[in-house]
């Protein structure tokens, strides 16, 4: 770590709840993962839950490294295997508040299954999904929320397989919160993990997040903030929306809220 | 729920399966997460009865994958863990048991094998998974596994299997198959104050001054549990005594060393062999699990006819006893191999004698057991050599 960074990494604002003797982390510049962990330190500094009790559990991917970076009992598992991991942990010991935070390709393509039974069982965890519509961390191939027609490393005339309508697939697997926001919205985005660390039972966050780096970059995008820019004008706040109307289409409206709260 | 008692003192009529799930509970297991499948199904059913009353936890996962993931993040919140399978549902495992190996969590995975590979016999035993356990995941690590040859033993290895996975901070397996599992013999449950567990190896230092991956003298670095305060870090990547990834080629070094080197260092407390008829054998026969069972009868008869033979059997089949059959190797005539597989162990006891004396392999593929006369053949086989 360079000495500027040091002095950045002391001085930030959540210096408490960052391993800073991690920093510079992975991330590229622009990227969301960065903008959703923000989000989740500011949810768990507001909440009376001691940080001793907290735990983060991520599977691989850019967004796996979240445990790496996060001052907390944290693992970083193996691709997929989050959740698992996470209802051991909770299970041996209710008194942990667990929270997973993954990547879209490792929670619902090699980890889906897992996902579809802890909402089934309604586990009382809190699940956070960086989606950034691809796989970042592997160079930019298609992920199971790849929009139709979407350029990828492997769907390069254009993706043609549907991809996850994630809040729908949650809601409809017994998950009792389901919001999605996108990482423009930071406010909403950490009033949501407050709710979802509130409530007893399985909730399910979507953060809509940028890759500059790869979806941006292979679907001609633009840079971060031109990504956060079209999150702002085509965002759609709706939280009565119904979760099996708000599928993603490839740059069109995305509809934002906390679809559910039981 | 009425509280239930733990340690079922006294004697039992009962199958290896369910003495191997006593085992576990009598060593303290309090997590039990599982996937149901043929011949171990009857492990994760006395789970289901019995972890409740006990105020433990028993799940019923999706498949086995996160069967393994579940016992592993129990581990961490502090449970003592225990999963059980067949082959295929290890097959499933094997990322995941990497994973175990590299964050040195401690959790007992039980294997009752059948005739595989794939779907294979369900029904019917084997014991083709013994090079699976050895090297089954991906990468450079080292093994403990143990044998079990009747229900006595399911109870009482897997408690052993528990201490050794606490001792050494792994994963643990007990490597069975479908006779032994579904055998019901008389199981002598000891009473609860007789059972030795070994206690997890929790730190003592303050949060400032600990080190996850910080050996201690026997290479085992000492642990924690979430929720103690000490904010650790664990993962998959090769990592520092922070547990932090480093992606060089020393720190990976001195990581996988250290992982194969505290199971190499310690094999003399941890290596079990039961010998009978060992002294100055001509000829020795090298058995494990439930194939061992023939080979005393065969052993019995050989010497009546004046055959000076002696069994050497593995209660551990890993780590392998490499250096006690060197030994052997220099003053005996030849070894004899009875396997349920196509020939799996008998290639560490070539390779322990560096192939300086004969080393007959009987082997089946699966579903069937050798006769004691097969057994006898082949020693008298050497005998007339
Ligand atoms: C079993 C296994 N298969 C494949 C990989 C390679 N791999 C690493 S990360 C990843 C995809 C990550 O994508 P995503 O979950 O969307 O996270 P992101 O990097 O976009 O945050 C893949 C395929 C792996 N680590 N393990
Ligand atoms: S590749 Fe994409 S997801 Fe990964 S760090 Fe860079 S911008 Fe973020």
């Amino acid at each position: 770590m360079t000495e500027t960074n040091t002095i950045l990494a002391d001085t930030h604002p959540m210096k408490s709840f960052l391993r800073t003797d991690r920093i510079p982390h992975i991330w590229c510049p622009g990227c969301g993962i960065g903008t959703t962990v923000n989000a989740f330190a500011n949810a768990i500094k507001s909440c009376s839950i001691p940080l001793d009790k907290i735990c983060v559990v991520s599977g691989i991917g850019c967004t796996g490294r979240v445990a790496g970076y996060v001052n907390l009992d944290s693992f970083h598992t193996t691709h997929g295997r989050a959740i698992p991991f996470a209802t051991g942990l909770k299970l041996a010991n209710p008194e942990l508040e667990v929270f997973v935070i993954s990547g879209d390709g490792d929670l619902f393509a090699i980890g889906g299954n897992h996902f579809i039974h802890a909402a089934r069982r309604n586990i009382n965890i809190n699940v956070i999904c960086v989606n950034n519509f691809i796989y970042g961390m592997t160079g930019g191939q298609l992920a199971p929320t790849t929009p139709i027609s979407a350029k990828t490393s492997t769907s390069p005339y254009g993706n043609s397989e549907n991809p996850f309508n994630l809040p729908f697939l949650a809601e409809s697997s017994g998950a009792t919160f389901v919001a999605r926001w996108t990482t423009y919205h930071v406010k909403q985005l950490t009033r949501a993990i407050i709710k979802a660390l509130n409530k007893k039972g399985f909730s399910f966050i979507e953060s809509i997040s940028p890759c500059p780096t790869v979806y941006a970059r292979k679907n001609r995008l633009g840079i971060g903030l031109d990504i956060m820019k079209f999150y702002k004008e085509n965002s759609t706040v709706n939280n009565k929306a119904n979760t099996r109307e708000i599928g993603i289409d490839f740059q069109k409206e995305i509809v934002v809220g906390d679809f559910v709260d039981i | 729920m009425e509280k239930a008692k733990r340690v079922l003192s006294g004697d039992h009529f009962i199958q290896g399966d369910i003495a191997c799930s006593e085992g576990a509970i009598a060593a303290g297991c309090n997590f039990f997460a599982g996937y149901p499948i043929t011949p171990a199904s009857e492990i994760a059913e006395r789970m289901a009865l019995r972890q409740p009353g006990l105020g433990g936890v028993f799940i019923q996962m999706e498949d086995e994958i996160a069967s393994i993931t579940a016992i592993l993040g129990a581990a961490w919140a502090g449970a003592k863990s225990m999963t059980a399978t067949s082959g295929p549902g290890i097959s499933l495992m094997l990322e995941n048991i990497g994973l175990g190996m590299i964050t040195e969590t401690p959790c007992v995975i039980v294997n009752v094998q059948r005739g595989s590979p794939s779907t294979g016999l369900p029904t019917l035993w084997g014991q083709s998974d013994m090079m699976q356990a050895r090297w089954g995941s991906h990468g450079d690590y080292s093994v403990i596994a143990l044998c079990p040859n009747s229900p006595q033993e399911m109870f009482n290895l897997t408690i052993e299997a528990f201490n050794l996975s606490e001792k050494y901070r792994m994963p643990v397996f007990i490597l069975t198959d479908a006779i032994v599992g579904h055998m019901t013999e008389k199981v002598t449950i000891p009473k609860e104050e007789d059972i030795r567990v070994y206690p997890r190896r929790y730190t003592k230092l303050p949060p400032a001054e600990y080190l996850p991956y910080k050996p201690e003298a026997d290479l085992v670095p000492q642990m924690i549990k979430a929720g103690d305060g000490y904010h650790i870090h664990t993962t998959g990547l090769t990592h520092d005594e922070r547990g932090y990834p480093v992606m060089t080629a020393d720190c990976h070094h001195d990581l996988i060393w250290r992982l194969i080197n505290k199971v190499k260092n310690n094999q003399d407390d941890i290596i079990r062999l039961e010998e009978r008829y060992m002294d100055d054998p001509e000829i020795v026969v090298v058995s494990y699990g439930i194939s061992s069972r023939v080979v005393i009868p065969a052993v019995m008869r050989a010497r009546e006819e004046g055959i000076n033979v002696g069994s050497m059997r593995l209660i551990t089949a890993w780590p392998f006893p490499e250096e006690r059959i060197a030994e052997l190797s220099e003053r005996v005539k030849g070894f004899v191999v009875p396997e349920i597989n196509c020939g799996q162990m008998v290639r560490e006891v070539q390779r322990s004698c560096k192939c300086i004396k004969p080393v007959t392999l009987l082997s089946h593929p699966g579903g069937d057991i050798h006769s004691p006369d097969d057994v006898y053949q082949a020693i008298a086989a050497i005998a007339k050599s």
